[in-house]
């Protein structure tokens, strides 16, 4: 999974994820951001990765050029020595692709249809009463 | 800022409850994730103490449905109040896309409210965000109480209005929920503008929605300029 330091999802690849990705990704974003004040207080600029070992399911976040966080869901099929073997190219080519999309800059930044809010505020009365 | 993820065709925007402790953001949440048909939001997620403080932030996403092909959604959180977890608080303010001050009309919370409010102004100017150009507004809430403050109190403690500088922007401009008051206009020959407020009674649900629905419109709104 790609979540952003915001707390969203960005991608997910593999086993469909059996829980609510939307606040998995908030608590992803959370977990970086605390760990990350943590490493400052004992003088560390960050933690560049995060391991959450647990009994079955274990879990490996690393960062990618500070904006966002790839976070790897394994089983006790793999080690984590493997994971990390794995993931570090990964996170070597996907630094790449991000920090050239941000160089981009934000030219031609997103820009909804017309027509968009007319509808989003429509549903809005709908949704929490007109 | 709201994320627009065109390979997923979704929109995700981040509204953050903001606010001095026991001010009752806890309570608007629960109140929006109680009366929300459940196929609209997801779990409502608190990182609580075992006294139901709020330790880092709770989390509630709703679900607007689908429009225009994009799958359309607002992420809720509230911060902890408690001046002693501003590390906690700052975080949460990464990429925010809507702010609503939740402030307790109780008169003795009057210096609470203002504290919490130079505290979300300077968090804010931290990340390099601007509070008079973002959608923020403020929510007056515990109005049932026998010790609230007017709102006329409230307004000059906690929303005195700021410098309208742009010439275009400069003229009286009706409060569209409040009916012969503005949010801008001319004081003393200085132009000003106030963030819309709500008054609020969030343990009832009363003007719970009213504030979603107008920070969420504002939002949105955002996203097209």
């Amino acid at each position: 999974m790609i979540v952003d330091r915001t707390g969203q999802m960005v991608a997910v690849v593999g086993e469909e994820p059996s829980f609510d990705p939307t606040a998995f990704a908030s608590l992803t974003a959370a977990d970086f951001s605390a760990n990350d004040q943590l490493a400052r207080m004992i003088g560390e600029p960050e933690f560049g990765s995060l391991f959450h070992q647990g009994e079955k399911e274990s879990m490996y976040l690393a960062d990618i050029a500070r904006r966002v966080i790839l976070v790897v869901l394994f089983d006790n099929r793999t080690t984590l020595g493997l994971v990390k073997l794995r993931v570090r190219p990964t996170v070597g080519e996907l630094r790449h692709v991000f920090e050239e999309m941000f160089t981009r800059g934000t030219a031609g930044q997103a820009e909804v249809e017309t027509g968009f809010l007319g509808e989003a505020e429509d549903e809005i009365d709908k949704l929490f009463g007109a | 800022m709201s994320m627009i993820n065109y390979a997923s065709r979704e929109i995700n925007c981040k509204l953050v409850y903001y606010g001095p402790g026991l001010g009752g953001k806890t309570t608007n949440l629960e109140f929006v994730y109680n009366k929300v048909s459940p196929n609209s939001r997801g779990k409502l997620i608190s990182l609580a103490t075992e006294t139901e403080r709020t330790l880092f932030f709770d989390f509630l996403p709703v679900d607007l449905g689908t429009i225009r092909g994009f799958k359309t959604r607002f992420h809720l959180y509230t911060v902890p109040g408690q001046v002693y977890y501003n590390a906690s608080r700052k975080l949460i303010l990464k990429g925010v896309d809507g702010v609503v001050f939740v402030a307790d009309s109780q008169i003795e919370r009057m210096e609470a409210n203002i504290e919490s409010m130079q505290n979300l102004y300077d968090n804010m100017a931290q990340h390099g965000y601007n509070l008079t150009t973002i959608p923020f507004l403020i929510q007056y809430n515990k109005r049932d109480l026998p010790n609230a403050g007017t709102i006329r109190e409230l307004q000059a403690a906690l929303n005195p209005g700021w410098p309208v500088e742009d010439s275009a922007r400069q003229k009286v401009t009706p409060d569209p929920y409040h009916e012969g008051e503005s949010l801008v206009e001319q004081l003393d020959g200085q132009w000003v503008e106030r963030a819309p407020y709500f008054e609020a009674v969030a343990m009832t649900g009363e003007g719970v929605f009213d504030t979603l629905k107008a920070v969420s419109k504002l939002v949105l709104k955002s996203l097209g300029s």
